[in-house]
Parts: C-alpha cells; structure tokens; sequence
C-alpha cells in the first residue's frame, strides 16, 4: 500500500503548494482544537478529520465558487477547505458571535451560504437529499452549477442514502455523491455493519458511475471529482465517488479508537496524506524539505493567531439568537 | 379599515365563487404558481394522476413536469429535496399523501427544516410548504385515519396549520406558501367534498397565526379545527334554535405560533369553552390551549369541557366504531349544555 505512486499531477505549482498549504491549515486547526478544548475554550464534542485531508482539499478544489456543498458532522476540512476562515471556524467551535453561524452552530454545524456551503448535517445521510435539491434547483434554473455531498461509510446503509442516490438518478441531477470510507461507522467497523467491501459498488443498484479512489492521494481524488463535476454540468447526471481514507483519531473526543486492530493505525500512518502529497512536491523539484518545514511554521503560526482572535469574540445573547429562529 | 374595504371591493368585483375544498386547495396552488414561477409542487402521484385526492388536478398540463413532479415513495428523501430547492431559491409545496406517512420524515420535519435557519445563525430562509392529508370518516383503518395535527406543533422553526373550510383552505394555503418559514398544512380528508363560497380576490391571504371566530355567540365557546369545526358549527346551530344558548364558535386555525388571544377575548365574553379535537387530549392542541389559558388566568375551570379521541384506543376499521371514536354533534351539543349549565352566573340566552 506504501509503494504506490500518487497520480501524474495535473495543477500547475501554484496550485500544488496551495493544496499542502490548506491541508497542513486543516491538520493545525484541529491539533488547536484538541488544545482548546483542554483549557475549556471548546465543549462539548468534536469529530476530527485527521487522515482524511486529502479528501477534503481535493474534491473541494475542484468545485466552481458557484457550486453547493453539504457536509456532516466531521466538515472542519471541508469548511477550510472552501475557504471559510480560521478564525470563523474557530470562533464558531467557541461559540463566539464571530463563528460563521454566530455561534449558535457549533462544530457539527459549520455552515456558510456565501461559500454555498449549505448545510453541515449532524444526521447520518441527512445532508444527501438536500444536495440533491441544490442539484435540481440549478437544473431547474438553467445554470451549469453542481452540488456535491460529503458523508461516511456509515451514511450507506442509511434510507436517506439510497433514496437521495434514487431520486438524483431518475432525474439526472448535477449531484456527486462522496462516500469517505474510513472502515469505521462510528466505533463499529465496516465489516460488521455492511455485506459489501467496495461502496462503490451501490452505485450499481441505481443506474448510475461508481468509482473507488485512493484517498490519501490529492491528484486522484481531484481527478475523480473533477471528471464527475464534468459529467454532472454537461447533463450527464450523479456520480457516486468511493474514497478509500482512514481517521486517525477515534469517532469523537471521547473514543480512543481502542477497537482498532493492532498496527493499523501505523500502516496508514505511513500513508498520510500530507506526508506523501510533501514528498512528491519534494520528489518533483516543487519544494525542498526547509521550505515544507518553513511552511508548517507559518501555518501553525497563523492558526495560533485566528484561535487568539475568535477568543476575543463575545459571545451571542439569548435576545439575538431569537431572530435565527423563524425568518418571518 | 383600509384593509377590509379592500376585501369587500374585491369581494363585490365577483371574486366570490362557490368552490369544494379540494378545488379550493387547488385553485390556491395554481393561483399561487401563477403569481410566482419560484412555486413548484411535488410528491407522490402529483401530476397527471392529479394526486390521489384530486387536489392537484390540471395542474401538471397548465404549469409543466418540471413545476409538478411525481416523486418516489420516499417522503424523507422528498422533503430534504425541498429543502435544498428552498435555500436555493424556490417555494416548494411537497404533498404527503396521508398523515400517518409524516413519521417516515420524520428526520426533515422534526430534524432538518425547523433547525436548518436557526443552526446556521439565520443565514438562510426555508420557505417550503408540507401538504399533509389526514383524519376519520374514509374508514382507511389504523394506518390510514391519523389527524397528525398535533404531532408537531412543539417544534420552534415550524409552523403549523389547519384548514376547517373551503375558504380557509384557499387562504390559509396561500398564507403558508409565502411565507418564508416551514409550514405543515394539514387538510382533512372528510372535508374534500364540501362546498362553500371561497373569496378568490387577490388580498385573500390569511394573516400568520391568527385564529378566527366563524360564529359569533355570549354564552359559550367552541374552540374547534379542520372536521371539528364543521361538527362545531352544526352543533352551535342546534343549541342555538334547540336551547336557546349563543355558541361562539373559534376556528383556531395555526397551532403553531398558536393564537391564545382571541380564544381569551371570545371567553372574556362567555366565561364559558368547550375544546373539540380529533385527537388525542394529552400532548396536543387542546391541553396546550388549556394549559396557557390556566397560566394567563384565563381559563374557567369549572366550566371547561374538553372533547377528543379516546386515550386508550385506536382508530379502528370498522365503521361504526370510527365513528364512535370521534366527537359527534350530538356530544359537542351535550358538553355545551353542561359548560353553560356549570357556571349558572352567567344565564345562557341573556
């Protein structure tokens, strides 16, 4: 699993070093919030996305500023990844008035219309349909934008999944379906709960592409998704895409992942995705090892900075979050 | 003033036509396509089968299948679709074919559209509409025969409202596809057939969460909604020529946000209420009426009556037993009789 070699680069440089930029922001941020939540400046629970980087940085990059996204409960990499701030992350996670729902939010609802980032969902599948309403609504309105969804493994085996997949296919929908199969739904592992290895492979039961990825490799994932944006904006309809990924923390704050076998952990270790996106920017000339270490410093300088900046933020009152409950 | 000399103009310009409450239902819903092309319909059998009531009738040749669309048998899938074409820019008015179908959304309605403003700090509006069908008297059986009205209406974000008449389907319909927050509609199936006027003027838009007096009386008060308030009717006529006591009879209308004040303002008069529901008592419309008006010091005690579905049963096939089950005219009568006749303060007919 080591010695496969990631994908032929298609981005220019540019675009290469900004990708491992926002991957190391997004591995940082959420080493923070783990800091964070020690001093007691973030509560209740959060659902990291550690080793699933690649996944995030990749297929959100190639969506247009037009696209729609809907994510879950683990969307702080997707969030970055559009673009959302550090420090409107951070504050949101802090339940600050400067988060990007004013702090109502929280980790699990990390939402931003103007990035149409749509909805966060904090229910297995939940956010499937909707993206699917995004999709028809475009079609409806004659413009070439595409919503994608983000979810689990653990989403698959939901209704929701199979009806959303249903209804984007009967009506050809601008939708791609992201399924990242980190082999654990929650504590359990995949193979306890689902028949199948490959997810992909649900893709048959409703007419429509299903295409297994390499997770942990940018250029693939980037190139999966980018080709099923394609398909999707030229009237070609859903694709439902399979990251093969792994968390390389537990579900949630509380789970120390103790029902992993011993030594998995390590072997995908080795195959993290940053690691290995660094060493082909090495390997190609792109960037020297200082210059990747340089870069770790001044994103983490940067994320020590937007976490010291939503602190100062106050918090929302009882009398202003009323307003967030009805619009009329 | 300006308000209702309007109505009435529009009103005497022959807008005024007698129409059942399902063609009421529908001629809401192409007036409404009419006047904004962001209003789309869809559900299960909605378009050339005209859903399976017949509410939907004409609609797909006159607005296309793109406006209405049939869907897949999937009511959770279906809604969280409008739920996207609402944050994106359309109105959509799903059709749930029966109320006891309601919990298989039961994530989209309780989950996703009343928090999805509210959980991203009021960024967006939902504006989508949830026609849901239900009640007694089709003997559809246990599966078949739920009101659902109740259900609901404890969840902030959500609004909830009941059509008792042909003309309050119209505009109560019309109210809750413009208005930008989720509505649940709930029709009642034994009401389909009924035919009244229905004022199809362009101001007949009913106002958010007010309820209405549709009989005006001094000695009692019926609070009633969607079959009952027609039972409601029947039975405050009767008790007018039979006994010579002046029912007031209130169409409560939104159980959600839920119009304590004119319900106050009818018993400052009376004294006297008598609740009609199609449903259970317990966690529903009328013990959350009684319990506000106790808080507000508004209720009288002794001369309360309450009507509902029994708590301990079901609502069967049989047809003799459904019809058992639900307050009758007969019982509404009985239990005004007895409100009046337990506060003999205030002598009815006086």
């Amino acid at each position: 699993m080591t010695d496969r070699p990631l994908t032929q680069p298609t981005p220019d440089l540019q675009q290469q070093l900004a990708w491992q930029r926002r991957m190391l922001e997004i591995r940082l941020f959420e080493e923070k919030v783990q800091e964070l939540f020690q001093q007691g400046l973030i509560q209740g629970t959060t659902h990291l996305c550690q080793g699933q980087e690649a996944v995030s940085v990749g297929a959100v990059s190639a969506l247009r500023p037009d696209d729609y996204l809907t994510i879950t409960y683990r969307g702080h990499g997707h969030a970055l990844a559009r673009g959302m701030a550090m420090e409107s992350a951070f504050a949101e996670l802090m339940g600050r008035r400067a988060g990007c729902c004013g702090g109502v939010g929280g980790s699990m609802h990390l939402t931003d219309f103007s990035r149409g980032l749509i909805g966060s969902f904090a229910i297995i599948g939940a956010g499937l349909s909707v993206a699917v309403g995004a999709a028809l609504s475009a079609k409806l309105r004659g413009t070439d934008q595409a919503a994608i969804a983000f979810f689990g493994d653990g989403a698959t085996n939901i209704g929701t999944f199979h009806e959303a997949l249903n209804m984007a296919a009967v009506w050809r929908t601008p939708t791609v379906f992201v399924i990242e199969n980190n082999l654990y739904g929650e504590y359990t592992p995949l193979k306890e709960t689902t028949a199948v290895e490959d997810l992909a492979r649900r893709a048959d039961a409703h007419g429509i592409p299903g295409t297994i990825v390499d997770g942990q490799d940018i250029l693939a994932v980037n190139a999966a998704v980018s080709t099923a944006l394609e398909r999707a904006r030229s009237g070609g309809g859903p694709t439902l895409i399979e990251m093969k990924t792994y968390r390389f923390r537990g579900h949630s704050r509380t789970d120390p992942a103790k029902y992993r076998p011993a030594g998995e952990l390590d072997k995908w270790l080795e195959r993290d995705p940053i690691a290995l996106f660094g060493r082909h920017l090495e390997e190609n000339g792109h960037a020297s090892s200082q210059e990747l270490a340089e870069l770790r410093t001044a994103v983490q300088l940067d994320v020590d900075a937007a976490a010291d900046r939503a602190a100062e933020s106050p918090f929302p009152t009882l009398e202003e979050i009323v307003d967030y409950v009805y619009a009329a | 003033m300006s308000t209702q000399l309007e109505t009435t103009v529009a009103s005497a310009d022959s807008a005024t036509v007698d129409l059942t409450y399902r063609e009421a239902i529908c001629a809401a819903l192409a007036d409404e396509m009419i006047r904004d092309d962001a209003v789309l319909l869809m559900g299960e059998d909605v378009a050339e089968a005209g859903g399976v009531f017949k509410t939907s009738e004409g609609l797909v040749e006159r607005f296309g299948r793109e406006r209405v669309r049939n869907t897949p048998i999937c009511e959770n899938g279906f809604i969280g679709v409008a739920l996207g074409l609402a944050v994106t820019g359309f109105r959509p008015v799903v059709e749930v074919m029966f109320s006891d179908f309601l919990p298989t959304a039961g994530d989209a309605i309780v989950n996703e559209l009343p928090k999805f403003r509210f959980m991203s700090g009021g960024q967006c509006s939902v504006p989508v509409t949830v026609r849901s069908i239900g009640g007694s008297s089709g003997r559809f059986g246990t599966q078949h025969s739920a009101t659902g009205e109740s259900w609901y209406m404890a969840l902030p974000g959500l609004k909830v409202v009941t059509a008792g008449t042909p003309d309050s389907a119209y505009s109560l319909l019309r109210a809750a596809i413009r208005d930008d927050d989720p509505v649940l509609f709930f029709e009642h199936r034994g009401l389909y057939g009924r035919k009244a006027p229905v004022d199809r003027s362009e101001s007949n838009v009913a106002e958010v969460g007010k309820a209405r007096v549709v009989n005006e009386g001094t000695d009692v008060t019926i609070v009633a909604t969607l079959m009952m308030l027609d039972r409601a009717l029947q039975a405050a006529m009767r008790l007018q020529e039979g006994e010579g006591i002046s029912a007031e009879v209130v169409d409560l209308r939104w159980l959600r946000p839920l119009d304590e004040e004119t319900v106050q303002r009818s018993l400052a008069r009376t004294g006297r209420l008598v609740i009609v529901e199609e449903q259970l008592h317990d966690a529903g419309w009328g013990a959350s009426l009684v319990s506000r008006l106790a808080r507000s010091g508004s209720l009288p005690v002794g001369s309360t009556r309450v009507l509902s579905l029994p708590d301990h049963l079901l609502v069967p096939y049989t047809p003799l037993l459904e019809d058992a089950l639900v307050p009758s005219v007969e019982k509404i009568v009985e239990s005004a009789r007895e409100a009046a006749e337990a506060d003999p303060s205030r002598t009815p007919g006086s």
